[in-house]
């Protein structure tokens, strides 16, 4: 869900307009040092990922479906900072060719799904894997916390920005419970897709998890013994 | 989708010869843009708010009416504002201050004026940014991002991105027709033991395809800049017929605001 024109006052656009800026100039020079010269391409596949599988509805059960916004899952995959662009860029492409989002509100939409959802989603996702064991169960894990959060934590944003700059009136705690509420079941919904793809990419290609690069090992390639020599003679 | 040209991003372009087909991409952008800002800066409470939307509304559908844009194009433009929708219809309910009884229902009605200001505000950005959708074709609107001075690495990976969407899209749709070949209904949550493989494969696939596409540039001579030829010179006249729409809008609300 994004928020279109005119949802938030002139300052609060504004001012997130601002954050958005400054967040994609750092992630710019970050994706840098995630991907070096190869952040043009890269990202870009990236992001076309991230517009394909949000195109993809899974089930979450009782007969609805959901489909995954992927700033968690992506900043575990290709690193924070090549996923706020990657975010920044479907976020642009949304408002400019399906009016999803409005133009004076991308501010506020990167501000929401690309800084906030990344950042507290990789995150979370560092902090518990210092915490959890170094393992595969661990690393899915943490994702999974981070992709659960990342959603809540960015619709209670939106709240704020709503009790900043909203054009309306309204009871706070109602508003903020109830978009909590909703997004908690959503973040359910996220995490689970979320761990689901994270573990299918794991069992086939763990070097390309940026987030778990402690699971990686060179390969056991231990020389063994020479064979006794049990020759003829 | 993906049959005929553009595919999944394509979708939204019309073809067509107008002269909002015609414009220079980066106008375009910057007069949708300050179409939207008028919009957004009408205050909501002011008496002749909905004049000014009235105003903005007939500019905008004339807009459509000479770029060829059909209603039914606009209308389903709008369908992406059905959440918003929802939102709106509870602020009246959910709003403090004095209440009106409509129809039974006691409602607010800073809620109600303020449901309706972002409702007309939304519903008028969407269209115009519809018409430029139906008029500009995705790669044109990179060139205008980049005439706009966006950062080049965003322009690289938003072209890159335009290019493989349907390539990344038409893989997704192969996967979910063999899928659903061989008989698989996602109907409940075990589905994401499928589904989620899937997407992981799709990851894998786009990532490596996109360290091919790396060795290909570098192999044809890219040394990080994309080669672009010389910018085009945009007659003045160009700039005025791009900027009707932000400009007789702005009529509009400082019309209201003198007048009103």
């Amino acid at each position: 869900m994004h928020v279109p024109d005119g949802f938030l006052d002139a300052p609060t656009s504004v001012a997130t307009g601002v954050v958005a800026a400054g967040t994609v100039a750092l992630a710019l020079r970050g994706a840098r040092r995630e991907l070096d010269e190869r952040t043009a391409p890269l990202a870009g596949l990236t992001a076309a990922f991230v517009f394909a599988v949000q195109m993809m509805n899974f089930p979450v059960g009782a007969g609805t479906s959901g489909h995954l916004i992927g700033g968690a899952l992506t900043a575990v995959l290709v690193g924070p900072w090549t996923a706020v662009l990657c975010m920044t860029v479907v976020l642009l492409v949304q408002a400019l060719l399906f009016a999803d989002g409005g133009l004076t509100a991308l501010g506020t939409n990167v501000s929401l799904m690309g800084l906030v959802a990344v950042g507290v989603g990789y995150g979370a996702f560092r902090l518990l894997r210092a915490v959890l064991p170094r393992t595969r169960t661990g690393v899915l894990t943490a994702a999974g916390i981070g992709a659960f959060l990342s959603v809540p934590a960015s619709a209670l944003t939106f709240v704020g920005l709503f009790a900043l700059g909203g054009v309306a009136d309204v009871p706070l705690g109602t508003v903020a419970t109830a978009m909590g509420g909703i997004h908690v079941l959503i973040g359910l919904g996220e995490a689970a897709i979320s761990v689901a793809v994270l573990g299918a990419v794991l069992a086939v290609r763990p070097d390309l998890v940026h987030g778990a690069a402690a699971l990686r090992r060179p390969a056991d390639l231990a020389r063994r013994s020479a064979p006794a020599e049990v020759g003829v003679r | 989708m993906g049959a005929g040209h553009g595919g999944v991003l394509g979708a939204a372009y019309v073809a067509g010869d107008s002269p909002a087909h015609r414009l220079e991409p980066h106008l375009k952008l910057v007069a949708v843009l300050g179409f939207a800002l008028v919009v957004v800066a009408t205050p909501v409470h002011a008496p002749w708010a909905w004049a000014a939307y009235g105003g903005y509304l007939a500019l905008v559908l004339g807009v459509a009416a000479v770029a060829g844009v059909r209603p039914g194009r606009l209308a389903r433009g709008l369908v992406v504002e059905v959440p918003f929708v929802v939102f709106a219809l509870l602020l009246p309910v959910v709003a403090r201050g004095p209440r009106v009884d409509v129809l039974g229902l006691s409602l607010s009605e800073s809620g109600l004026a303020a449901a309706g200001g972002l409702l007309a505000k939304a519903t008028l950005s969407v269209l115009a940014a519809t018409v430029l959708a139906a008029t500009t074709q995705p790669r044109e609107l990179v060139r205008g991002l980049e005439r706009l001075r966006l950062p080049s690495v965003l322009v690289q990976i938003l072209m890159f991105m335009f290019r493989y969407a349907d390539v990344v899209g038409g893989e997704l749709r192969r996967m979910r027709v063999a899928r659903e070949s061989r008989g698989f209904r996602g109907r409940h949550v075990g589905a994401l033991r499928v589904l989620g493989p899937a997407a992981g494969s799709l990851f894998i696939r786009s990532y490596e395809r996109g360290e091919r596409v790396h060795l290909a540039m570098l192999s044809r001579g890219y040394t990080g800049r994309m080669p672009s030829g010389p910018a085009a010179v945009v007659p003045a006249q160009a700039w005025l017929t791009a900027l009707a729409l932000p400009l007789a809008a702005g009529a509009v609300l400082a019309s209201g605001l003198l007048l009103g």
